[in-house]
């Protein structure tokens, strides 16, 4: 079960500036619940951002990454109206895309 | 040649006025940087998360009564969501006795939706993947208090009595340690580590502190309510644990908000 | 005496596979699930510069890095860089005294601006690295961050 981002496309002259919020634990392993067992893992290792088919930005992440984590980043070619999808996957296989259109 | 001794005069005077401003400015400075670190966050809080959440909660049907929380009076009305953060905590017919948000929002869970109240209480904070939609829907509901001034007319007789109480109790010194609210936020400029501490028995210091309440919390990477705020406190003066929801609790949210009426909302923030 | 130091060895060499046993699998987990990506399991940054393949590292004050002197709490740092560097294909950022180095690597396509605002942990004050790869080579640069405890309350 996953929570919707929270993403945000605005264009700004012939740039789209992109500003997501993702809901992730973004857990690094070396916490200690309060029983002191570790809990594990689990953090977002792929992000991928597309627009009008073609990629527009690609990361990798470890566990270093904040939780509920954010990112911004800007790219040109796009109108007002297209849709900029946003999808993250992490190191347990699960996996959630968002959408917006281009304010 | 010219001017030697003038010079001189001019940098004594420089070096001599400088140590001192500095020192005098290193908590100032340091606190100007937690500022701006803030600051960085711009409308990106991750708050927002939950105002996601909250907004969905509060718009979907749910539980054994298949309701919505249109039917929610927060205070403005049936479903009036928009300034009723700022006029909490007060008094209502329906339960009889003046209530916060968080037991505000369980009445009408338990009431319109048929949800069970240790259900709801199990989750009252979240923790990572245990969400709690309690926390989401306090967000939901104090973000459309955004802008408003806080207004607390306590016009009936219970909601003089909760401030009364809550007043006697900021000042009361018990536990271990022989704390009371005071003890920490009884002054102004006192801190505790780079922790600055708000006078909150003065309009300006309540202000300060009761707007910014709910907060994304980035410590926890939570978002934590007034009812979050106030048991942390009791933990931290060592007191018994504080009963969600009790008057003890409500009395103590209604001495601050009636402290920083007239400020203006700015929840959900975000905080260390 | 050759034959004790062998003995010491491998005494001590058990002694090391125990201990990350011991860390119930917390170091050895992250490890496993990174094993595919070397660089997010180096320990120093010489090491992540290495696993990327990047040759000779050079700093440069073309690459603009925005970030706080003092971070209330190292849990969330916002950073923020923008490489002038003409050619930037990939931005990387890397913590010095985090215990795996590599926080996060992005691939800047053609149309996408050199630019990524983020927010990472640093657990302890730290210099942050700014590493970007460019057609013409690897640059970096970095920031000091201060974490403080902040203390109780807020």
């Amino acid at each position: 079960m996953t929570d919707p981002m929270r993403v945000r496309a605005t264009l700004m002259g012939d740039r789209v500036e992109v500003k997501v919020l993702m809901s992730h634990v973004m857990e690094t392993g070396q916490r200690k619940d309060i029983d002191g067992n570790i809990v594990p893992a689990r953090y977002i290792v792929k992000v991928a951002a597309h627009c009008n088919g073609r990629e527009v930005l690609s990361a990798d992440w470890g566990p270093s990454i904040s939780k509920n984590p954010y990112l911004a980043f800007r790219f040109k070619g796009a109108a007002k109206g297209d849709k900029v999808s946003i999808t993250w996957t992490d190191n347990a296989g699960e996996s959630r895309s968002d959408d917006v259109a281009i304010a | 040649m010219i001017n030697n001794r003038a010079l001189w005069k001019a940098w004594l005077l420089a070096v001599g006025v400088m140590v001192p401003w500095n020192t005098v400015n290193a908590e100032s400075s340091s606190e100007d940087a937690i500022a701006e670190y803030r600051a960085m966050f711009g409308d990106d809080n991750p708050a927002e998360l939950w105002l996601i959440r909250g907004k969905d909660l509060w718009q979907q049907r749910r539980g054994p009564k298949n309701a919505d929380l249109s039917g929610c009076d927060l205070g403005r009305g049936p479903g009036v969501i928009e300034g009723a953060y700022a006029e909490l905590p007060r008094w209502f017919a329906d339960t009889g006795r003046v209530q916060d948000l968080e037991t505000r929002l369980i009445t009408c869970m338990t009431m319109l939706q048929g949800m069970a109240e240790a259900d709801i209480l199990a989750v009252r904070f979240g923790d990572g993947d245990n969400k709690s939609d309690l926390e989401a829907l306090v967000a939901y509901v104090a973000d459309a208090s955004k802008g408003h001034a806080v207004s607390l007319p306590m016009t009936h007789s219970q909601e003089k009595a909760a401030y009364a109480l809550g007043a006697a109790l900021f000042y009361h010194r018990a536990g271990p340690h022989d704390y009371s609210c005071n003890t920490c936020h009884g002054e102004n400029k006192k801190r505790i580590r780079l922790q600055a501490m708000s006078k909150l028995d003065d309009a300006k210091g309540a202000r300060d502190a009761y707007t910014h309440w709910p907060a994304y919390r980035v410590s926890q990477g939570e978002l934590r309510t007034m009812e979050w705020r106030l048991q942390d406190c009791y933990r931290q003066q060592r007191m018994p644990q504080l009963k969600f929801g009790s008057e003890v609790a409500i009395a103590l949210t209604m001495f601050l908000a009636k402290n920083a009426e007239g400020g203006v909302m700015a929840a959900p923030s975000i905080k260390r | 005496m050759q034959q004790l130091r062998r003995n010491f060895l491998a005494h001590a060499g058990q002694l090391g596979l125990a201990a990350v046993a011991l860390g119930s699998g917390l170091m050895s987990r992250l490890v496993l699930a990174d094993e595919a990506r070397p660089p997010f399991t180096a320990t120093v940054i010489a090491d992540a510069w290495k696993a990327l393949g990047y040759g000779d590292v050079k700093q440069s004050t073309e690459i603009a890095f925005k970030g706080p002197d003092i971070a209330e709490n190292g849990a969330v740092v916002p950073v923020e860089i923008e490489s002038r560097l003409p050619g930037t294909r990939v931005i990387s950022i890397l913590v010095e005294k985090n215990p795996h180095v590599m926080s996060a690597s992005f691939t800047i396509p053609e149309g996408t601006e050199p630019f990524i605002s983020t927010r990472v942990k640093v657990a302890e004050s730290s210099l942050i690295h700014a590493l970007v790869k460019t057609d013409a080579g690897a640059f970096y640069t970095t920031r000091l961050v201060k974490v403080t405890l902040g203390g109780c309350g807020g």
